[in-house]
């Protein structure tokens, strides 16, 4: 769902651009308590995992495909903040190098992408890890908050081009939301799986967020 | 690093060289719902992009165009991303109280 130049209006994208650009500074700051030392190298292979894993489209109906956005899997591995550092880096990437989402869309993509698509979903994987603070409650979470955080995305999108006059909200969100429920699940298990076997030798892959 | 943090480099490298030329050339939803619509017609391109689209320009085979633009790709991530993170983790060291594991840094 990477917003290309030209669909949103300047007010928009500008404000977008202001608030994606808050919001980064403020998780350059936080990162620099969350992220581990050792954690770096760690950091490096999941944006490049995530950037190859954007690149595979997979079908999801008649003429329409989907591919992974990562967001809620790189923050149940490394903690959200640097999830949303991690996405922000694959979208100016994508933007400024394969046109891929627009440069004066970036902010808007990064906040859809890199927080709510994170954030959110982070969120109800927290909800679960409280209720079974165990493997199963981090999977089912992992699942579910990647669910989430893909149809809540594609609703920020939808919002935006609304703003920007590119039709009604009703039918934007709806057309958006229709393909998004179903590429919400591929989100859930590839996030899964990977979250799944990254945990499945070592536990302690996964963040802590006991006493975070 | 972990093995299985390697694993799952490995895994991007062969998504990028060897799946993504395979990958589905529809339309995502947003684009979908663009053409539905007919918004997708305002769409612009506002800079030259050195590697547009997935494929390094310059090369007619597209799928080895898109396997070579997804391998540049996911070093060029790997290696910046790598980077803001040694930067993020160096700024905090000179400020708070894990300065004690190596000497080097900036």
């Amino acid at each position: 769902m990477h917003i290309p130049d030209g669909l949103l209006d300047a007010k928009t994208f500008g404000t977008a651009w202001a608030i994606g650009g808050v919001f980064m500074a403020f998780a350059v700051a936080k990162t620099n308590k969350e992220l581990k030392e050792r954690q770096i190298p760690f950091m490096g292979v999941m944006a490049a995992f995530i950037f190859a894993a954007q690149m595979i489209n997979l079908p999801i109906g008649v003429g329409v495909s989907g591919h992974l956005l990562g967001g809620v899997m790189a923050a149940v591995l490394l903690g959200p903040w640097s999830a949303s550092i991690i996405m922000t880096t694959v979208l100016a990437l994508q933007a400024f190098v394969f046109l891929d989402g627009g440069v004066t869309a970036l902010g808007a993509n990064i906040i859809n992408m890199a927080i709510i698509g994170v954030f959110a979903g982070y969120g109800i994987y927290l909800l679960f890890r409280k209720t079974w603070p165990n493997r199963t409650g981090t999977l089912v979470g992992t699942f579910v908050g990647s669910w989430v955080s893909v149809v809540l995305a594609a609703t920020a999108c939808a919002i935006e081009l609304a703003l920007s006059g590119q039709g009604s909200l009703k039918i934007l969100l709806t057309g958006l939301l229709t393909w998004h429920v179903l590429i919400g699940l591929v989100e859930a298990v590839i996030a899964t799986a990977v979250v799944g076997y990254l945990t499945q030798v070592r536990p302690d892959l996964v963040k802590q967020t006991a006493k975070a | 690093m972990r093995k299985e943090i390697v694993v799952l480099l490995i895994l991007a490298v062969v998504l990028a060289l060897f799946v993504s030329p395979f990958a589905s050339s529809s339309p995502d939803g947003l684009e979908r719902v663009g053409e539905d619509h007919g918004f997708i017609d305002n769409a612009e391109e506002l800079i030259n992009s050195p590697i547009p689209d997935y494929a390094i320009p310059g090369i007619t085979n597209e799928k080895v165009a898109t396997s070579v633009a997804g391998i540049v790709g996911t070093l060029l991530t790997l290696a910046v991303a790598y980077g803001i993170g040694y930067l993020v983790r160096n700024r905090s060291e000179s400020g708070s109280k894990v300065r004690n594991q190596q000497g080097g840094g900036k």
